[in-house]
């Protein structure tokens, strides 16, 4: 469904480069959910752009991003645009500013519909109207103005907006950061049972492993424009294998467990400049358990278990004992 | 998916979201019904809207009399053909005497030729007026669709619309349009034109800062993720946005045509078979009105420019503060 393999992606600003996204390698199949997390500035909506091309102009990307076996990056503009959101659509972050503001609810979730010509012009009212109703919105609510609604309602709006097309693939892009914490269930209940319903793959991008964790069946942890670590959902939260995921996973206590909240937990430092990485793994000027070699070897993915990946030198000796 | 499965899955989705939403009732009469209160809801909607914007517009009491000045006049201009008789334009058939001084027949004396001074006075509205819209229309459009296309593209398109903006910026204004106008020849159209095509760089330059301050909006990107081309990005989504910017500069824009079309009919490239208050004052000038002191020919079409254009100004200012929020209040 969606395979992309060593995806690089450099900004330039100036004349440094910035390399954001350096190598990732992912598999989809569909009507599978994989999430992928990481702190601010490790490379996950750059990768989430990437995707679909949406980097802006001057930004070098090399690698392949197969949809349904096609390169979406070397598409023709023509069949680049089909393939927006027909076949690859995006639910976006912060869906107060994602809709335009003069535009009626309704109105903004034909857009998709008539620029894409998926359903006749007489039958996109009632197509608004069920695609309001699969979100758990009233059929008049499609006569409002973004202003009128919640936060919640407007996230709502943009997964009816994502699905418009019946997309294979729906990129979440922190899709539920800026909701609070009833209205987040609700809204990822959401986006979980009308992706399995349709047999939609969905990437999930969040800083928030707990999230990932609860809806996505694999989870990709990034650091520094790398996958450092990648396995099934659970797993990666209960037993991180690389410091950085453990840090990320620890960041979130268990409800009820005394050990975990008294912990001690955080990480230290700020995540490392992309145009300037430290030598070696990035991550060993923040790791607790950095050794010598650390600054020194590249370390790559390699295996951590049964389906799990982590690019950390303690890893081989851990599976060895 | 095909269309079949659709209804299925939307009966078993209507079950499971009625508990959120009682209203959604996707099929049918309910449907139909849905609809109908919807566009009764919107239409109230949209009067409320109208009713909120005359409340704010009204606190600016420049704006108002603005208002009522240019409704005053539009409704002399409009119905001169029936409250006058355009006989009394007719030189052949003027009645009154050389440049009388205001009498009871002639409230505002008369010209060279005998004819009426307020006759004239609201028949050269209707061109002052015809002028002064048309020619800011034409430079409204050119300038949207420079600003909106220098500001939608970057690279080189963006700067070479810009460059040429700021060509027909730095140069005079009124000597270009003295020159197109003499090149054209003189005649209505050659004035709209000759105003149209000076006046856009303002607006455009504006409507570009505005349009990259939409360019920069998440919906811009979403419309770009869903596949939309860069025309549906112009006009759905930017547009709409600067719209308040082009109409609060349109108001502004009409003033400054009525005056650059009465400085052009002054200088003599107008229409000398049409009556407008520029070529009034030009006769007023050449007839030598002026000297002999004769100051109803010339007050009358020069107090006529300046309430018109103030009026545009006072309503520019006034949709200006209504519709950039940042100025209410003040």
């Amino acid at each position: 469904m969606l395979t992309v393999r060593d995806l690089r992606v450099t900004y330039h600003s100036g004349r440094t480069a910035v390399p954001a996204v350096r190598g990732v390698d992912l598999d989809v199949a569909a009507g599978q959910r994989l999430g992928i997390a990481g702190e601010s500035g490790c490379g996950k909506s750059t990768l989430a752009s990437a995707l679909l091309r949406l980097l802006p102009p001057g930004t070098e990307v090399s690698g392949e991003i197969l949809l349904d076996g096609e390169d979406v990056l070397t598409m023709s503009f023509g069949r680049l645009r089909a393939v927006r959101w027909a076949g690859a659509s995006i639910v976006f972050q912060g869906a107060m500013h994602a809709l335009n503001p003069v535009h009626r609810i309704g109105r903004q979730i034909a857009e998709p519909l008539l620029l894409h010509r998926t359903v006749p012009p007489a039958r996109v009212q009632a197509r608004v109207e069920e695609l309001l109703a699969q979100v758990g919105l009233p059929a008049w609510r499609a006569n409002s103005y973004p202003h009128e609604l919640s936060g919640g309602q407007r996230q709502r709006v943009m997964i009816a907006m994502a699905l418009a097309c019946e997309p294979r693939l729906v990129i979440a892009d922190e899709a539920t950061t800026a909701l609070d914490v009833m209205i987040q269930a609700q809204v990822l209940e959401l986006i979980t049972r009308l992706t399995t319903e349709r047999g939609i793959a969905l990437v999930m991008i969040s800083h928030d492993l707990s999230v990932l964790s609860s809806t996505c069946d694999r989870v990709a942890v990034m650091y520094a424009g790398r996958i450092v670590e990648e396995g099934p959902a659970r797993e990666v939260f209960t037993s991180p294998a690389h410091p950085y995921a453990a840090a990320l996973a620890a960041a979130f206590p268990t409800v009820g467990d005394e050990a975990s909240r008294l912990r001690p937990r955080g990480l230290g430092g700020d995540p490392p400049d992309p145009a300037h990485l430290p030598p070696g793994c990035p991550f060993q000027p923040r790791c607790e358990r950095a050794v010598a070699r650390c600054a020194s070897t590249d370390v790559r993915l390699r295996p951590a278990g049964a389906g799990r990946h982590a690019a950390c030198v303690h890893v081989d000796e851990e599976v060895a004992a | 998916m095909t269309d079949g499965s659709m209804t299925e899955d939307n009966v078993a989705h209507g079950g499971a979201a009625a508990g959120s939403a009682p209203v959604a009732a996707p099929d049918g009469a309910a449907r139909h019904e849905v609809t109908t209160k919807a566009a009764s809801i919107a239409w109230r909607r949209r009067r409320a809207a109208l009713a909120r914007f005359w409340r704010e517009y009204r606190r600016h009491r420049g704006g108002v009399v603005g208002l009522i000045i240019l409704a005053a006049t539009a409704v002399i201009a409009l119905a001169a053909p029936v409250i006058t008789d355009p006989d009394g334009l007719d030189v052949t058939k003027a009645t009154g005497g050389v440049l009388d001084p205001p009498n009871r027949e002639f409230l505002l004396g008369t010209d060279e030729q005998g004819r009426s001074v307020l006759l004239l006075a609201v028949w050269g509205a209707r061109i002052s007026l015809l002028v002064g819209v048309t020619a800011t229309l034409l430079a409204m459009v050119i300038g949207t669709l420079v600003g909106i296309a220098a500001g939608h593209f970057s690279g080189w398109l963006s700067a070479a619309l810009m460059r040429i903006t700021d060509w027909f910026l730095v140069l005079p204004r009124l000597v270009l349009a003295i020159a197109l106008a003499a090149v054209l020849g003189p005649s209505l159209l050659t004035i709209i034109i000759a105003i149209g095509l000076t006046s856009w760089p303002g607006t455009a330059r504006v409507i570009r800062a505005q349009t990259l301050a939409v360019e920069a909006r998440p919906y811009l990107e979403r419309a770009r993720a869903l596949g939309a081309g860069h025309w549906h990005q112009m006009t759905r989504h930017v547009l709409p946005n600067v719209m308040p910017l082009v109409l609060a500069s349109t108001t502004l824009e009409v003033a400054s045509a009525i005056l650059s079309e009465a400085t052009l009919s002054f200088l003599g490239l107008g229409d000398p078979s049409r009556i407008s208050w520029g070529t009034m004052l030009s006769r007023a000038y050449g007839s030598g009105a002026v000297t002999a002191g004769s100051w109803w020919y010339l007050l009358t079409p020069g107090v006529a420019i300046l309430l018109v254009v103030l009026s545009f100004t006072l309503c520019g200012r006034a949709l200006e503060a209504v519709l950039n929020p940042r100025l209410r209040g003040r």
